[in-house]
């Protein structure tokens, strides 16, 4: 039953970008101010004002489409979608329709079944609309809205992704994937709760016999869904909904759907009766954008390096697979990572501790590695102290952990704490000797064959030595001095 | 090109408008007479025309990414036809636009 | 000649040298409003104690030098109600924004004043510039100053009339298919619509984007070519502002015997009024007899121009007028939703020509329709200006009449909306290329002014304005209506 159909899947990304200023005026791009104070004539939509275009905001939609492997195009122009709403104020939104800015990119995933383009159809510029503060608990039964224009003009960028992802898994690695990317460029917030990164998702299922072309499919699209958690469960139970009408006989509505994140269902918004004619037309206001190849060059020197290539480098540096995925997700942690492989040539055991114990204490204290709280110099010199063997893995966890508590230096911890290893060989030779000579019996077990009664002995010793024995030192000490007995 | 009630409507509706039912058949025969008018164009062939969109020669205007001081919220909202807490009401909302 | 006879230069120099001050100037303006503007009906709002203030802050506060530096010092100016004004409503001529004042002021009110000149009021116009005779405003028609029962043309009829009047001897309007034109050569003024992108259009209530410019109406050539000379600027605020040298202060009569000045055919065929065309004729024997050499052209496709226009205006128009939707500004009537709120407020606000274009607009931008209506008339638009092309790489201007008949009278063409448009089918055309166009009155027929039309290729404005002035230079003085003075 669940193979009769092909589940087809393509996302709409909206990114604003992270400029200084509006798209179209000078007002400041900025979040979470008062009503309306981040508003001028231009934004409101009064008569007779026009818009000029942010240039740096062209840069950041440039630099996003080459990072996604996408054809900036020479020539581009603005365009205006009519429609009627409040948050809206011209009733039109300068976007870009039928000449975008780029096209035919992609992002790479890596499903079960191997590593896998989905192509990106297109990438266009448009401005951002306002916001609705509703009077009432839901739209629905709101007995009206309040019109915020501060977001109105806002840049965006929009990610048309090909109809490619046949998963809710494979369009929640998409979103993880391109996340990461536009993340290396910092040209975004990328917040979903805040709203500067929203998806919407279009799903149709393709009966396995179904020939036709993919456009002709009834679709339905869901929008703005606030997290890549909720994009998936909307899409899981979008699946299902449509697979249920489909085996029941009926037929799928062309319509636009909303996710109702306590029920975990969608619902009705407009059904195709209300469709909208955006009636496009080129914006006159503004003259076609044409980006010369210099323009274009400079772009592709300003990128980072994207998330691909320090896949790369982190393989050749020997980091784990696993590993290099934790790395590539989170670049504060990446940058903190090499500062102390710098010091602590030692990879493996840099990563390991990073990841594990550090993220660990990390974690608990609800940091990120934007803010370390203890410095890259500070880690590294306690692995040094591993590494030079005056610590033990134990000693040191206890130390980092005192690190974190008070701020203090690895030394200092370990000079108030008295704690280094003993790795003097003569020292710990007089001790395991004492120890063989007062267990007899045990000794006897061990020769008898009883790999186990070494354990006790280790374990006597490291008593003696209130731990601080270095222990494979200890039990190779042990195995020489029993081997006197044999 | 004959033109009928049923799209006008259809037009005033997109352009929200409510016109009322004189309006509604004085604008089909006004605009019909005009449309008529305009399949004039049709003696060109303009298949291999490009099309004007923009009379000047001037290309990529774009401006710094400078900050430049916005209205205060009592201005931004001094011409609001209904007011509340700095923001513009509107009535209650039976459709969604769009983004 | 007393003040009233003056032209804007006129009443500058005479205020830069301290021979009349500012108030005085602004007096004469006022007066003459009152005593003329009950007729005629040429402003919607008169702000004569701001513009006192202003006269006495320059009188008082500025030295000969600082006011020497004013190349409009003092000169009163009206503004077509399209332009926002802070200091005054904008409402272009509709009851939709009824009671609106702009937080921020036109770019060209800015340039005027930084010149020295006071506005003294908003000027009436064709409801949000859609029409040819301002009978479609909301507030009221405007009457012809030759002849109260005749439009003065549109949509810049109240800052034609109120310039004819001799209430201003200066005033701005905007044309989008012959609006400034059109009412120059009906109330017997100067008036230009220069290049696409000369003036800024920051702060200019769109009609139809890409076809509309900011022009002066004068009462001589020198006043068009100063007060373009200070407006046509390069402006930030507007990405299609062109970024090149303004014109020059002055306009040097050009030597009429150096001139190829094409006449083309499709401008002097059939349907002009026989007066028109008599006195169009001798004003071109004019020109003959001082040396210019006038030359036969074509323009083939001037037949399509009225079509083009009326798809691509009404189009660009129904997206600019959208935004007057009842939330943030202007007129709201209410309504039990969203939807019936902006469905009534619109309904109610707009008049019925604004709505009839709306709804051609509309519906040539729908599904199924752009192809066919919208997207055909931008390709017929590159065959007119091509037309143009061809034309100046022969001739250095062309000339014809603005228009093909004398002024109608009120209410004569009401019914019939597309004899409306026809009106425009001498002007539309140097829109739709982008290219400027003057008229120049040449005299009266009938006791009702004539107006002829220069056109020129793209920023030609200085050559245009040069041979005007030439021809003005030949042709006896032009006269002016309700000349009784402001004891009539
Ligand atoms: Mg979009
Ligand atoms: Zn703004």
């Amino acid at each position: 039953m669940t193979n009769q159909y092909e589940v087809v899947i393509g996302l709409e990304v909206h990114v604003e970008l992270k400029t200084q200023t509006k798209l179209f005026c000078g007002c400041a791009n900025a979040f979470g101010q008062d009503p309306n104070s981040q508003t001028c004539p231009v934004c409101l939509g009064l008569p007779g004002v026009l818009p000029v275009l942010n240039g740096e905001a062209v840069a950041l939609a440039a630099r996003a489409a080459l990072a996604l492997h996408c054809t900036v195009n020479s020539y581009s122009k603005f365009d205006r979608k009519q429609y009627f709403y409040p948050d809206l104020p011209k009733a039109y939104q300068i976007s870009q329709y039928d000449q975008p800015l780029a096209e035919n990119g992609h992002v790479t995933i890596q499903p079960s079944d191997g590593k896998r383009d989905i192509g990106i159809e297109r990438i266009h510029m448009e401005e951002d609309a306002g916001k609705l503060n509703h009077l009432g608990q839901r739209l629905e039964d709101a007995e009206g809205s309040l019109v915020d224009l501060n977001r109105a003009g806002v840049p965006l960028i929009e990610i048309v992704s090909r109809p490619e992802m046949h998963s809710p898994e494979e369009a929640r690695q998409y979103l993880v994937e391109l996340r990461t990317i536009l993340s290396y460029l910092d040209i975004s917030d990328l917040r979903m709760e805040e709203g500067s990164m929203r998806c919407d998702a279009n799903i149709s299922l393709r009966p396995l016999d179904y020939t036709g072309s993919l456009a002709d499919l009834p679709r339905v699209e869901i929008k703005n869904v606030n997290s890549f958690r909720n994009v998936q469960r909307s899409i899981e139970f979008e699946i299902s909904r449509q697979r249920q009408l489909l085996q029941t006989g009926q037929r799928i509505v062309k319509e636009t759907r909303g996710f109702d994140d306590a029920s975990g269902s969608t619902y009705s918004q407009r059904s195709k009766e209300e469709a909208n004619d955006y009636r496009y037309f080129p914006e006159p206001d503004l003259p076609p954008l044409v980006l010369s190849e210099t323009w274009l060059q400079n772009q592709r020197e300003a990128l980072p390096q994207l998330p691909d290539e320090l896949r790369q480098h982190l393989a050749q540096r020997g980091v784990a697979e696993r590993d290099v995925e934790v790395l590539v997700q989170d670049l504060n942690l990446y940058h903190y990572w090499s500062q102390v492989v710098e010091l602590v040539p030692d990879v493996r055991l840099v990563t390991n501790w990073l990841l594990s114990d550090y993220s660990r204490l990390m974690n608990a204290k609800g940091l990120n590695f934007a803010t370390p709280q203890v410095s890259a110099d500070g880690l590294a010199s306690l692995l040094t102290l591993i590494t030079s063997g005056t610590l033990s893995g134990k000693m040191a966890k206890e130390v980092l952990e005192a690190m974190f508590e008070t701020g203090e230096t690895a030394e200092a911890v370990v000079k108030r704490l008295g704690l280094s290893q003993i790795t003097d060989r003569n020292a710990i030779k007089e001790i395991v000797s004492a120890v063989v000579a007062a267990n007899p019996a045990v000794v006897q077990d061990f020769l008898s064959g009883k790999e186990k009664a070494l354990t006790f002995l280790v374990g006597q010793v490291m008593k003696q030595t209130k731990g601080q024995a270095k222990p494979d030192l200890v039990n190779a000490l042990l195995r020489e001095v029993l081997a006197a007995y044999a | 090109m004959n033109l009928t009630e049923k799209e006008v409507r259809h037009v005033a509706r997109l352009a929200r408008l409510a016109i009322s039912s004189t309006e509604l058949s004085e604008a089909t025969q006004a605009l019909g007479r005009v449309l008529d008018y305009i399949d004039l164009l049709n003696e060109l062939n303009t298949d291999a025309v490009p099309p004007t969109t923009h009379v000047e020669a001037i290309e990529t205007v774009w401006r710094q990414d400078r900050v430049v001081p916005s209205l205060s919220p009592e201005a931004a909202t001094a011409n609001g036809p209904q007011v509340s807490s700095q923001m513009f009401v509107v009535p209650k909302i039976l459709d969604r636009g769009e983004e | 000649m007393g003040m009233i006879d003056w032209d804007a230069v006129q009443t500058a120099e005479h205020v830069q040298r301290g021979e009349v001050s500012a108030v005085e100037c602004i007096e004469e303006a006022l007066l003459r409003i009152e005593s003329t503007n009950p007729t005629v009906n040429a402003f919607l709002h008169v702000d004569g104690e701001g513009a006192l203030a202003k006269a006495r802050f320059m009188d008082h506060n500025l030295t000969r030098e600082a006011k020497a530096n004013l190349p409009l010092a003092g000169v009163a100016v009206a503004i077509k109600d399209n332009m926002v004004t802070t200091d005054m409503p904008t409402t272009a001529g509709s009851k939709i924004l009824e009671g609106f004042r702009s937080p921020y002021n036109a770019t060209v009110v800015e340039l005027l004043e930084r010149a020295g000149a006071i506005v003294v009021g908003k000027t009436n116009m064709d409801e949000f510039a859609m029409g040819s005779s301002t009978e479609h405003s909301a507030y009221g028609v405007t009457r012809n100053p030759w002849d109260p029962n005749r439009v003065p043309g549109g949509s810049s009829g109240g800052s034609a009339a109120a310039v004819a009047a001799r209430m201003v001897p200066l005033a701005l309007g905007s044309d989008t298919g012959g609006s400034i034109r059109l009412p120059a050569s009906y109330c017997g003024v100067f008036g230009i619509k220069p290049t696409y992108g000369r003036v800024s259009r920051y702060g200019l209530i769109a009609y139809a984007s890409s076809l509309d410019q900011i022009g002066p109406l004068a009462r001589s050539v020198r006043d068009l070519a100063r007060t373009l000379h200070l407006i046509g600027r390069h402006d930030e605020k507007d990405a299609t502002s062109l970024d090149v040298d303004t014109i020059p202060e002055s306009p040097i009569p050009t030597a009429l015997q150096s001139l190829r000045i094409g006449l083309p055919e499709e401008y002097f065929g059939e349907g002009i009024d026989i007066r028109v065309r008599t006195l169009i004729e001798k004003t071109l024997d004019q020109l003959r007899e001082s040396g210019a050499d006038l030359v036969p052209i074509s323009l083939p496709h001037t037949r399509y121009a009225i079509a083009t226009y009326y798809l691509i205006a009404p189009a660009e128009a129904s997206s600019n007028l959208s935004r007057y939707d009842g939330v943030r500004y202007g007129l709201r009537v209410a309504g039990d939703d969203l939807i019936h709120m902006y469905q009534k407020t619109r309904q109610e606000g707009f008049g019925s020509e604004v709505k009839r274009r709306i709804l051609l607009g509309t519906h040539a931008l729908s599904a199924g329709y752009y192809d066919a209506y919208y997207l055909k008339a931008q390709k017929v638009r590159t065959l007119i200006r091509q037309d143009f092309d061809n034309a100046f790489a022969q001739v250095d201007l062309i000339v014809t009449p603005t228009v093909a008949d004398l002024p109608f009278k009120l209410g004569e063409r009401d019914l019939d909306p597309l004899q409306m448009y026809l009106t425009d089918i001498f002007t539309v055309t140097t829109n739709l290329a982008g290219i400027p166009g003057l008229s120049q009155p040449v005299g009266l027929v009938d006791g009702l002014p004539v107006g002829l039309q220069w056109m020129g290729p793209p920023l030609s404005e200085d050559r245009v304005l040069s041979a005007a002035s030439a021809l003005e230079a030949i042709l006896p003085p032009p006269e002016w209506p309700l000349s009784g003075g402001i004891q009539e």
